[in-house]
């Protein structure tokens, strides 16, 4: 499959890769509060059991020189990472007594 | 039950008797014409951290901050002799605003040589002095030696860069910290260069949110949901209590533990904790600092089962030093009696790979998660407040730190006030 975004092992991810491979916090927090709690949980579900396997995937490389298909499966882990409240704590995408307050991250570490 | 022994006074407040133990107003931050007095005795007065040194990692490299309390914009500079300048932001000869990119009103950054205006081409070299005039003949005995940038006051303490608006600060900069603050000279903040920069606008008073992070009894409440431990019963029943406090001149600070994912069962953390070793206390595994022991000033009362030192340095900057290894800033801009611009920084040692890298991830939301809880909270506290109906708010010994800002504010108002009618006379 040539037009895969993910490492050949995490190839049963690639239907969330489109949707989560996402290169900023703000793009990752806009996707989370567009989204449905079902369309988070199947990504959490279907993410989680690997994501120890992915982060020791990642790791093998140096941050500054990943290759993209390792990138955007940290990218993934990131998007895992944005969705845990809503799935383990909240039950909801935004988070509770929150209303129009935000907050936007001007500066972030790349990757 | 207090598990947690208290100075010999009975209580931390009563350990600084100037505090008092009545209940409080709160008009300080719902008076417009308070918040006016503060913009020029406080903000107007006090040194102001603005940045880092790693802001300026070249000679050349500048950034600007908005000062809205002071209706101003100020730039500061590495100049070409590596020498970190600050200025006010504005053209000498007919007032534009100097440096900027695309929208006027927003903060910039680059690097340079000089300073050029957008508008007529008048240059100023980085030290300051006006280097070039467009059409100079034009003009009528014009002497750019005249026409040098505006200087701010600019110090730098520990890689923290200030600047002091007034015409000639009363103190200087380690006078104005003082012997708490400087103690933590030498802390390890230059190892700590991987950043995470947050803004909002809150609809509160700068001193609100200010409080809400000085006082962690709202903690095991406004929080309950965010973790299986803090929901329980026995955690919720035992509260909050602190390992220390300390009160110097305008500052102050608190120590507290914190939580140890990494001593818990599985089933009292959340299952991304446990993935990522991390959560709203950090990364669980502390990087590298050196073999540097500790400067004196950190963990000051010598808690044993320290976790965060969250010291209070006057008026508006926060620097929360943590166990493990990192560090976080606040800063808390006012832009009205009821509205400011709220900073928060999360400084990280750079991770080695990407299994560091996500926990400081994972910190990071996390801190967000918390945040957004609080800043709502501090609007719905401001909209009651300026009901006026409640004028009299009782605050116990964990809110000491509380208290103290407010008599701090209401002291440097004091002064100003009496100077100024000292003066009219």
């Amino acid at each position: 499959m040539s037009d895969a975004l993910l490492p050949a092992r995490f190839s049963e991810l690639e239907p969330f890769a489109k949707t989560w491979c996402l290169s900023t916090e703000g793009q990752r927090f806009a996707r989370r509060m567009a989204s449905t709690m079902p369309e988070i949980q199947a990504f959490y579900d279907a993410f989680f059991p690997r994501a120890e396997e992915a982060i020791a995937y990642c790791e093998k490389f140096p941050l500054d020189d990943m290759p993209d298909d390792a990138q955007r499966l940290l990218q993934l882990l990131y998007s895992l990472v944005m969705v845990s409240f809503p799935v383990e704590a909240w039950r909801q995408p935004h988070v509770p007594d929150s209303g129009a307050a935000y907050l936007d991250l001007l500066i972030e570490p790349r990757p | 039950m207090a598990r947690i022994e208290k100075p010999a006074e009975g209580s931390w407040t009563a350990h600084y008797p100037e505090l008092g133990t009545e209940p409080m107003s709160y008009e300080d931050s719902i008076s417009p014409e308070f918040y006016e007095l503060e913009r020029e005795a406080i903000f107007k007065r006090s040194w102001l951290n603005v940045g880092r040194v790693e802001q300026l990692a070249r000679n050349g490299s500048y950034f600007t901050k908005e000062l809205p309390f002071a209706n101003t914009s100020v730039v500061i500079v590495r100049d070409m002799d590596g020498e970190i300048r600050a200025f006010h932001n504005i053209c000498r000869h007919r007032g534009n605003k100097l440096v900027w990119t695309d929208f006027p009103r927003e903060e910039s950054s680059g690097n340079c040589r000089q300073f050029v205006c957008k508008y007529h081409g008048w240059k100023y070299e980085l030290d300051g002095g006006c280097s070039y005039v467009q059409q100079e003949n034009e003009f009528f005995d014009l002497d750019k030696a005249d026409y040098g940038l505006v200087r701010v006051h600019c110090d730098v303490w520990s890689g923290f860069i200030f600047v002091n608006l007034a015409e000639e600060p009363s103190q200087t900069l380690t006078d104005f910290l003082g012997p708490m603050i400087t103690a933590l000279d030498g802390y390890p903040f230059d190892k700590q260069t991987e950043r995470f920069f947050y803004r909002a606008t809150v609809g509160s008073n700068w001193k609100l949110f200010m409080d809400a992070f000085q006082e962690f009894y709202h903690a095991p409440v406004l929080h309950a949901k965010q973790s299986p431990v803090a929901s329980r019963p026995e955690v919720q029943a035992a509260g909050f209590e602190a390992l220390h406090y300390e009160i110097d001149g305008p500052h102050r600070m608190v120590t507290t533990t914190v939580g140890q994912g990494w001593r818990m069962p599985a089933d009292m953390l959340k299952p991304t904790e446990s993935l990522t070793r991390s959560g709203l206390f950090g990364p669980w595994d502390a990087p590298d600092l050196g073999d540097d022991p500790l400067p004196v000033g950190v963990n000051p009362g010598e808690a044993k089962h320290w976790g965060l030192d969250s010291f209070q340095i006057w008026p508006n900057f926060v620097i929360l030093i943590w166990e493990r290894g990192w560090y976080l800033t606040y800063h808390y801009w006012p832009t009205s009696h009821n509205t400011h611009v709220f900073e928060g920084n999360l400084y990280f040692v750079p991770p080695k790979n990407a299994r560091e890298r996500l926990a400081q991830e994972m910190a990071a939301v996390t801190f967000k998660e918390y945040a957004l809880q609080d800043a709502n909270t501090l609007e719905a506290t401001q909209i009651m407040l300026e009901s006026r109906v409640v004028t009299a708010f009782p605050l116990n010994d964990q809110e000491i730190l509380c208290r103290h800002l407010h008599k701090v504010a209401a002291d440097w108002v004091d002064d100003y006030t009496r100077e100024r009618a000292e003066v009219a006379r």
